[in-house]
């Protein structure tokens, strides 16, 4: 990591640390009385080194960020210990120094940087403020903004300094914060989740730029992600925190491949590994909760919901254990960490192929195309798409976002009326596209859950009143037989019958779409349309909601429609796989046929966008610029503008039809199948990675 | 941006004209006829007819609108019947009457509002923060009377500072009239205050929060800076919305105001109009009153889109 040190005078070593965090207390004053969140951590980061900080919501990695810039909530107190940057010690720092700081040594790129940008400020003068700060004058100041947005490669960086942030993409955004930290050349850059709120694509855009730039610059890294898959490709270096405590630290391939501590294996765990399917098994998960923070343990700090912990776990604190070269475990049982019992059972009994995809299909949609009319534009949502569920079967839908994924549910439910022309059909007859037109069964048959259960649950109400309106309008049933059904549902969502009579607030997320998964089954459906359904939770509630999907499609035959971004969540999870594009099917067809390929070669970009936690890296395919608008898509291939694989004039006059290339398996490309699986087959990456019209960067 | 000031002033056209029909109509459809309200229940019928005739009121009431629209268009609003001179003369006069108190008014309070709020949100949670916060809400719960009362009693009958009416002897020159003004509009500041003040701490409080200020502090700004540059920009917006909504009731809403300090603004002449039965002066006060709101929300707006880009430059593309 640090090779540079040789040739550095001693003198200079003891700075080699660019951050130094000691021994870290931190607490938030709540109504009156301090609850520590952070509990004595420590690790440094050594000159160009690049550290990531993992753990679940609430551990503390984004207030561990925060402490490195100084900038805390006012009811937060660091009441112990030190940060110090490039040597300097944060926390007794004066304002002024502070400032200096800040305008040099240390900057932070954030989650969401549409936020992050002031909204009412063109973009050039955000960022030659930069500038201006670190005493530069105002024409300099602007040639060095211009100059700083090529260097994040933003291709027409003179247009883009004229606009305001919300005329920006997502991912243009996120670059112009990246040129905003980077301008003053600090020496550590704190990367808070700097890419979550992105499609894959663009994520993997996004990290490249980085890893360039980290290169160029020099830059010290401090990363922060919840995707372990974003920080092996990112990080030397790891830290897992819980519950406000480091519980492992070191190199991220030695923690990843051989963790040492119980909650690290279980976080690993829960991670669909890549390639693994719902037929080889259940994922494990993590039992129980973290603690609230505030809670002070003189023990383990993980000890209840471990299942190796030991008397001594439960009585005494652990030290770090050493555990090899620079890899540390907070871990008394450290040595057989890897042999933690699983949570969940490796299968389900009875399992097997349920599908069966010959004979009649459950749901046909046919020809579904949908207009949207916006300020006299006309924008196609959807363009012909046809597309059969069979019975007892999960499709997956992928695509980047504006793909037209929600669209399709959307005309599915009987929420959006489709273009005239469009078929819908369900067990063979006739499935009027307004949901108002629909037969009671045909209602009772479709139904969803949503991304966000914390939003589409009433909170005033009940679980009780949320559940038992579903199974009131849908089954008809009251009183007795009611109450029946409800307890049953709780059963078989695996919710305890106490939470029947709380609020949803009062439950955590994974609690929360439990009964919103209770609530779409309550009459007992054919079809479940999965919005997100997990993309809001952590990774160890995500395994076991999918786990919960799965059991429910294996016990009562259900169909779903699934819809997500995360590619290893779907390939656990899906049986076929529709990919979309610009509202356009792509490609469909069994979901290992599609994920094995020979695959179009959008689904080859979107594979190769994904981040893999486990597993061989492959060749970076990157699809430059963005998704076109929908109001004016391309013309011949709607992808041919983005395309690593185009061939020519073909693709820009004629759209390929959706052929059966192989039996059961379609794709919409002028590339023949056996040409694609040849050049996929070899790896090579393509020749020509730039489309015909150059990066596209800048949105017109 | 043109498309969008031509699209606002026709929208208040049309709701000018709406308004036009309903003062109309409101006026017309009481019982009785005009000549017999103006004559009283003991005139000569013929009497009744002839004055009817005179006044136009016995043709159908479409006709009836139309021509008093015609009139209106070009400023002709007829003749009141209670002061027996022309509408628009009385009524000109009075609104520059209003006008001047409002302008009064509006310069005291509108600083002294935006100044308070921002105070008191930068002192959030402090005493300074529930001073403001407490001054603002007596400010808004003390009627404008008792306020006016007890200010003449203080410094214009006991003190001797202030002239206990507003208007000012004929020939005074501007800063007499203002002189004369003060008193009158410092009970319309006590009102305006609250609603100023809270709205800007509101504004500024959720800027302040905003993930772009937390930006504008890591580069290194200093917290002046970061206010100025960052935080006022964004956090005026919805003040200015309110100050221009509150410009309508600082002229059409002062009856009780002009009463007390003797003014002869537009709220109480519309009084008078009402009380003397005189519809031709009550239609029209009571037009300008409404054509005075629409002006102040159509400024209220495009101040509003001049200040923020996202409604300038419509979404994103």
């Amino acid at each position: 990591m640090s090779q540079t040190q040789a040739a550095v005078p001693p003198a200079v070593m003891a700075a080699e640390r660019v951050l130094e965090v000691e021994d870290l207390h931190l607490s938030f004053r709540v109504r009156g009385s301090d609850r520590q969140a952070i509990h004595g951590v420590s690790f440094s980061i050594g000159r160009n080194e690049s550290f990531g900080l993992v753990g679940e919501s609430g551990c503390g990695k984004s207030t561990i960020a925060l402490c490195a810039v100084r900038y805390l909530p006012r009811n937060a107190r660091i009441t112990e210990g030190s940060v110090r940057v490039a040597g300097r010690d944060l926390v007794t720092m004066s304002m002024p120094e502070l400032r200096r700081m800040r305008s040099s040594a240390v900057s932070m790129v954030y989650q969401n940087a549409g936020a992050a940008l002031n909204p009412s400020i063109r973009i050039g003068e955000q960022v030659a403020e930069v500038f201006r700060v670190g005493g530069a004058s105002g024409s300099e100041a602007t040639d060095r903004a211009r100059g700083m947005l090529e260097k994040v490669r933003i291709s027409d960086p003179g247009r883009v300094m004229h606009r305001f942030p919300h005329q920006l993409s997502g991912g243009m955004q996120q670059r112009v914060i990246i040129a905003m930290a980077l301008a003053p050349n600090p020496q550590l850059l704190i990367l808070d989740e700097p890419t979550t709120a992105l499609d894959a694509t663009v994520e993997a855009e996004v990290l490249d730029l980085i890893a360039a730039l980290r290169r160029e610059y020099g830059t010290t890294l401090l990363f922060i992600s919840h995707n372990l898959g974003v920080v092996t490709r990112m990080c030397e270096r790891v830290g897992v925190l819980y519950a406000g405590q480091l519980v492992e630290e070191g190199d991220t391939g030695t923690v990843f491949d051989d963790p040492r501590h119980p909650y690290t294996v279980g976080l690993l765990r829960c991670v669909p590994k890549w390639g693994s399917r719902k037929d080889a098994g259940l994922l494990d998960s993590i039992p129980g909760l973290p603690p609230p923070v505030g809670a002070t343990t003189d023990h383990c700090v993980y000890a209840d919901r471990c299942a190796l912990a030991i008397d001594k776990c439960r009585q005494e604190y652990p030290p770090l254990f050493d555990v090899g070269p620079g890899h540390t475990s907070r871990c008394f049982r450290h040595e057989v960490a890897r042999d933690l019992p699983r949570a969940s059972a490796a299968s389900l009994p009875g399992t097997g192929q349920v599908v069966a995809s010959n004979g009649h299909a459950l749901i046909e949609l046919g020809n579904v195309s949908k207009t949207f009319r916006q300020e006299g534009q006309q924008i196609q949502g959807l363009v012909d798409v046809s597309l059969r569920i069979a019975p007892g079967e999960a499709l997956g839908l992928v695509g980047e976002s504006g793909s037209g994924k929600s669209t399709l549910a959307k005309v599915l439910l009987g929420l959006l009326e489709p273009d005239s022309g469009a078929q819908l059909e369900y067990q063979g007859k006739n499935l009027p596209v307004k949901v108002g037109g629909r037969g009671q069964e045909q209602i009772r048959a479709i139904q969803i859950v949503f991304q966000n259960p914390g939003a589409s649950l009433n909170r005033r109400h009940s679980i009780r009143r949320i559940v038992g309106r579903a199974v009131t309008k849908l089954l008809g049933l009251i009183g007795r037989q009611r109450e029946q059904r409800l307890i049953e549902l709780a059963r078989s969502v695996r919710l305890d019958r106490s939470v029947l009579d709380s609020r949803p607030e009062q439950l955590s997320g994974g609690l929360k779409q439990r009964v919103a998964i209770a609530r779409a089954f309550a009459g007992d459906p054919r079809v479940v349309v999965c919005d997100e359904p997990t993309s809001a939770l952590d990774v160890s509630v995500q395994a076991a909601i999918l786990n919960l999907l799965v059991d429910l499609q294996r016990s009562k035959g259900v169909s779903y429609l699934f819809i997500s971004h995360d590619l290893g969540v779907v390939r656990y999870l899906a049986d076929r796989i529709a990919v979309l594009y610009l509202g356009r099917l792509l490609e469909v067809g069994d979901a290992e046929t599609v994920f094995g390929g020979p695959h179009h070669p959008y689904t080859e970009a979107l594979l190769s966008a994904a981040p893999i936690l486990h597993g061989e890296p492959k060749t970076r395919i990157r699809l430059e610029g963005e998704v076109p608008s929908a109001a004016n898509p391309p013309s011949g291939c709607v992808f041919h503008t983005r395309c690593p694989r185009f061939l020519g004039d073909i693709c820009v006059n004629q759209e390929p039809p959706l052929a059966e290339s192989e039996p059961g398996h379609l794709i919409r490309c002028h590339i023949p199948i056996d040409e694609l699986r040849r050049l996929q087959r070899v790896g090579q990456p393509p020749a020509a990675q730039e489309s015909p019209e150059g990066p596209a960067a800048a949105k017109a | 941006m043109a498309r969008f000031l031509l699209r606002r002033v026709g929208l208040a056209l049309v709701t000018l004209l709406l308004l036009s029909m309903i003062i109309f109509l409101m006026a017309n459809v009481l019982p009785g006829d005009v000549g017999r309200r103006i004559l009283g229940p003991f005139a000569d019928p013929r009497a009744v007819a002839a004055l009817n005739h005179q006044l136009g009121v016995d043709r159908p009431l479409v006709i009836q609108y139309l021509s008093w629209l015609g009139g209106a268009v070009h400023g002709d609003f007829g003749r009141s019947l209670s002061f027996r001179a022309p509408v628009s003369d009385l009524l000109s006069r009075a609104l520059v009457n209003s006008l001047k108190l409002a302008a009064v008014a509006f310069v005291m309070v509108v600083p002294l509002g935006i100044l308070g709020g921002i105070v008191a949100s930068l002192n959030r949670d402090k005493f300074l923060d529930r001073l403001i916060s407490v001054t603002s809400l007596s400010g808004i719960a003390m009627p404008e009377f008792v306020t006016g009362i007890v200010l003449i009693l203080l410094f214009g009958i006991t003190l001797r500072i202030f002239p206990i009416t507003a208007t000012a002897p004929a020939g005074s020159g501007p800063l007499t009239q203002i002189y004369y003004l003060i008193m009158p509009s410092l009970p319309l500041v006590f009102v305006l205050f609250g609603y100023i003040a809270r709205i800007t701490r509101a504004g500024m409080n959720e800027a302040l929060d905003a993930d772009y200020t937390r930006t504008a502090y890591l580069k290194g700004l200093s917290r002046g800076m970061v206010i100025r540059r960052h935080v006022l920009r964004n956090a005026l917006l919805p003040t200015v919305a309110v100050v221009a909504t509150q410009t309508g009731y600082l002229i059409g809403g002062l009856v009780i105001i002009e009463f007390i300090f003797n003014y002869q603004g537009i709220g109480q002449l519309i009084f008078t109009a009402a009380q003397q039965k005189d519809f031709p002066l009550l239609q029209a006060g009571v037009l300008v009153v409404g054509i005075v709101y629409l002006t102040a929300t159509l400024i209220a707006d495009v101040l509003y889109s001049l200040l923020n880009p996202r409604i300038r430059y419509g979404g994103a593309e």
